[in-house]
């Protein structure tokens, strides 16, 4: 061994371990099978080394954060020596102090980090007495953020700005008031929160979790006047089995099935089927696009956490989204608005109960657009994790199921529905159809050699792209996961540097398999198993494109007739609002006591704030005193008009809102929209 | 169009509210749209508001391509930031050790007996005063210490603030005929 290969060493509780590129103290002794506690340290996120519960001690220099020091040769660390052990006991009690005790009745009971990690270091005192001020609950949205519970790690800061790019949660405040809160302490609903969970996949306490509506599953499955019926997204049925021991990535579909039906389920359906019918709605639309070449590229729109940040954020691309509705609601559609009729049922007769992998689902559903006369398409979402709950509070034991096959008819699935579960998986599934749709080949001439099963679009990277190439036409496709990459990609939408036809965009890092509602999975290896589940089953049936499903064809012939034929665009599509980014107040700028006067409100949103709306807003106070109509005038700045799509900077006058007014129409829009309205009253004075 | 110009408003312009945005505007054209910024434009702004009003900071927030959430973390530090209006007149009594000794307890309860205001509530519903503590001006050799806006009064007693304010409030009725912001 020569010197530099003996310098390369560093010495953890005696044992010499080698250092190999390692950035951190705290991964190298993960590596070695040390596994030293944390609450702030995520691979995915940036250093914040707040906790303190990863310090070792370092020979010569003292208690360090392991998580934020690098390892240097020669250094010997200590990472249980009794100073240590004083130090992560003294930090779990203080901040066991400030947190509001009440495990028994937490949500996170059992799941907690922060109980974990008092049990595994035997806190079995606290010095610090208890919390003493109780902060009321916000319960707006699907995420419930109690901040009485908060550790103040920032897990949730950093998810949301770094990984999602939303930045929706900040610390508020100094010192012993310190909390984690929305801008203006306004609740989540008011905000730009796309309820895409992550800030509660990563909360190691009960301060923010996805909102449990187990209560109104049971209340359901005990009426007796109620068809109960569940649909299942592909991405539970790897997932499911975590919570009951069995490794991620194991399909248990015919176990979820068997414990749907019996905790009390009339009808399990398989939301897979309604994927494919998204699948043939969404290539029809995608084909026409590139047909006719307008509204490219194609924006995927299966995702309703993506679907809301682009109604927060991407206003003028809207009309790129495809208006297909996600399987969830096509599911809901189809069986609320046809397969009920057929039974003789209203839709209120039929309950329809779906199990998703997503917090921003139970958002989805409860869009007002996917009611008809106040009778929901979906009417409850349960989580993953409110799944294997509902199974454990019935003594199911999961494990020893005998599994049980989807009912008929909507049982019947193909492997493009199964991989909407993963990143890359609507794309592949949309691109199966689409090749075989221009190629005209039949069915089964369907090879799986690679060319056909576009494999570029798998895997965990940021962005990926796939190029299909049919007949001499060049069909481009991205993927995004994350919605901080999605943002990335839409800046280059918008720039016009990015040139595809195709984008599909979800959410959550690693897509549905690693949304909030599932089982919480630390790090990127338990997504990864769940995604090649997904595969693996989509290579196990002998259906594989969405067009090849019975239960899809029979839909057509039956009901819908074609793809987007006037009925499917009834029943199966949907449109886009904008909204504005944060609920707010206007700035007032000038106020009129006089009694005929005009309301103008000038945005100042992003948006139109880019588009110069800060100067359009100048010139108009400017004109409105030179033509001396300063005082017949109220003026306001408002966040967003939600006019964005049309083109700003966007001039509300009274009741209609003008798009496009730029400071060099100020002139002509004051004419015509101001003096133009004052006019009659003034000559009549 | 003609006749319409000949409309008499008798306004002052475009006002108060309108010219304190521009300035909102300007400042921030001034600084830069850097992060680093951020601190600097929202003192000048609270020197315009004397306060930071809710619809301003996400105003600031658009304009610097930042976070809401972000805005409203760094305003809410600092204690120097105040997201409730405060009183022209803002007093800062002094309760550093030397004036905390030299009686300033006395001279709070003196100054929110005259004024109505208590720990909860620190400026007066007229918004002209505002009452805080600081923990110290540096002026310890005067103790106890009370500032006035821009003005530092040394060896304050509960009789002699009562005079100050006394005097304000006389100042402030004078002024009344000539027409005041806001």
């Amino acid at each position: 061994m020569n010197a530099a290969e003996r310098n390369n060493f560093v010495l953890i509780d005696q044992q010499r371990i080698e250092v190999n590129g390692e950035k951190s103290i705290l991964e190298l002794a993960r590596k070695a099978g040390i596994d030293i506690p944390t609450f702030c340290y995520h691979s995915e996120l940036s250093l914040y080394g707040a906790c303190r519960m990863c310090v070792v001690e370092i020979e010569g220099r003292g208690v360090v954060t392991s998580c934020s020091t690098p390892p240097v040769p020669g250094m010997k660390i200590l990472t249980n020596s009794p100073r240590v052990q004083r130090v992560r006991r003294t930090v779990l009690e203080l901040l066991l102090a400030n947190h509001d005790r009440d495990c028994t009745t937490c949500d996170k009971n059992g799941r907690c980090k922060l109980q974990e990690l008092a049990d595994r270091f035997g806190v079995r005192k606290i010095r610090f007495g208890e919390r003493d001020e109780k902060l009321p609950l916000d319960e707006s949205a699907p995420v419930v953020r109690d901040p009485n519970k908060c550790i103040l790690c920032g897990d949730c800061v950093r998810m949301c700005e770094e990984v999602q790019g939303i930045g929706v949660l900040d610390f508020v405040n100094r010192g012993s008031r310190v909390m984690v809160a929305p801008a203006f302490n306004k609740k989540l609903q008011d905000v730009e929160c796309v309820n895409c969970g992550q800030c509660s996949a990563v909360c190691p306490t009960g301060a923010l979790v996805v909102k449990s509506e187990i209560d109104k599953a049971w209340a359901a499955l005990h009426d007796e006047e109620k068809l109960v019926v569940a649909q299942v997204a592909p991405a539970v049925r790897v997932a499911l089995g975590e919570e009951f021991g069995l490794p991620p990535g194991e399909i248990v579909t015919g176990k979820v099935v068997a414990a749907l039906k019996r905790l009390g389920f009339d009808k399990v359906f398989d939301t897979c089927m309604a994927a494919d019918l998204t699948v043939m709605e969404e290539t029809a639309e995608f084909l026409n696009r590139i047909k006719k070449g307008e509204n490219l590229p194609q924006f995927t729109s299966c995702c309703p956490a993506w679907v809301k940040y682009a109604e927060h954020n991407a206003a003028d691309l809207l009309k790129n989204l495809s208006t297909c509705r996600s399987p969830q609601q096509i599911f809901g559609s189809v069986v609320k608005r046809h397969w009920a009729k057929k039974l003789g049922k209203k839709p209120e007769e039929v309950f329809v109960i779906s199990i998703m992998p997503c917090s921003a689902k139970k958002f989805e559903a409860a869009r007002p657009e996917f009611s008809v006369n106040g009778v929901r398409d979906v009417d409850l979402v349960l989580t993953t994790q409110e799944l294997a709950r509902m199974i454990r509070e019935s003594g199911l034991l999961f494990d020893q199921l005998e599994v049980e096959a989807f009912d008929m008819p909507f049982g019947l699935t193909t492997g493009a529905g199964v991989i909407f579960g993963a990143t890359g998986g609507v794309a592949e599934a949309v691109l199966r159809t689409a090749h075989s749709l221009l190629t005209c080949k039949p069915a089964d001439e369907y090879a799986n050699d690679g060319l056909f099963n576009f494999e570029t679009v798998r895997g965990f990277e940021g962005l990926k792209e796939a190029v299909l190439e049919v007949d001499g036409l060049e069909v481009k496709v991205a993927v995004v996961h994350g919605l901080g990459n999605a943002k990335r990609l839409l800046a280059e939408v918008k720039e016009g540097k990015a040139n595809y036809h195709l984008i599909e965009v979800m959410a959550c890092p690693g897509g549905c398999v690693g949304g909030a509602g599932q089982p919480v999975a630390t790090g990127g290896e338990a997504k990864k198993k769940r995604a090649q589940g997904l595969y693996s089953a989509d290579k196990l049936s002998q259906l594989r494109k969405a067009h090849d499903n019975p239960a899809v064809a029979r839909l057509y012939e039956q009901w819908l007739k074609k793809p987007n034929s006037s009925e499917a665009h009834k029943t199966l599509h949907t449109s886009y609002q904008m909204r504005g980014r944060i609920t707010g107040e206007e700035i007032t700028l000038l106020t009129s006591k006089q009694e005929n006067k005009i309301n103008l409100a000038v945005c100042v949103g992003t948006c139109c704030y880019l588009k110069g709306s800060y100067d359009t807003l100048k010139k108009l106070m400017e004109k409105a005193e030179s033509e001396g109509v300063g005082d017949r005038i109220n003026l306001h700045a408002t966040f967003c008009l939600e006019n964005c799509e049309k083109g700003g900077p966007s001039v509300r006058v009274d009741d209609t809102v003008v798009s496009g007014v730029t400071p060099d129409k100020v002139e002509s829009f004051f004419t015509e929209n101001i003096l133009g309205k004052l006019k009659i009253p003034a000559e009549s004075q | 169009m003609g006749e319409v110009m000949q409309l008499k408003t008798g306004s002052e312009g475009i006002g108060v509210a309108g010219r304190r945005f521009t300035k909102v505007n300007e400042i921030i054209e001034r600084h830069g749209r850097t992060p680093s910024a951020l601190i600097p434009i929202l003192q000048e702004v609270q020197e315009e508001y004397r306060y930071l009003p809710e619809e301003i900071l996400t105003y600031i927030a658009v304009a610097m391509g930042l976070n809401p959430a972000n805005v409203y973390g760094v305003a809410t530090f600092y204690s120097q930031f105040s997201l409730a209006p405060k009183g022209k007149y803002v007093i800062r009594i002094c309760d550093g050790t030397a004036c905390h000794v030299r009686g300033s307890e006395k001279i709070k309860t003196a100054l929110w007996e005259k004024l109505g205001l208590s720990d909860e509530r620190k400026t007066t519903d007229d918004l002209r005063f505002t009452v805080e503590t600081v923990s110290c001006l540096g002026a310890c050799g005067l103790a106890p210490v009370v500032m006035i806006n821009d003005r530092v009064y040394g060896q304050v007693t509960p009789e002699g603030i009562n005079e100050i304010i006394d005097q304000i409030i006389a100042e402030e009725e004078g002024e009344k005929n000539a027409p005041e912001e806001n």
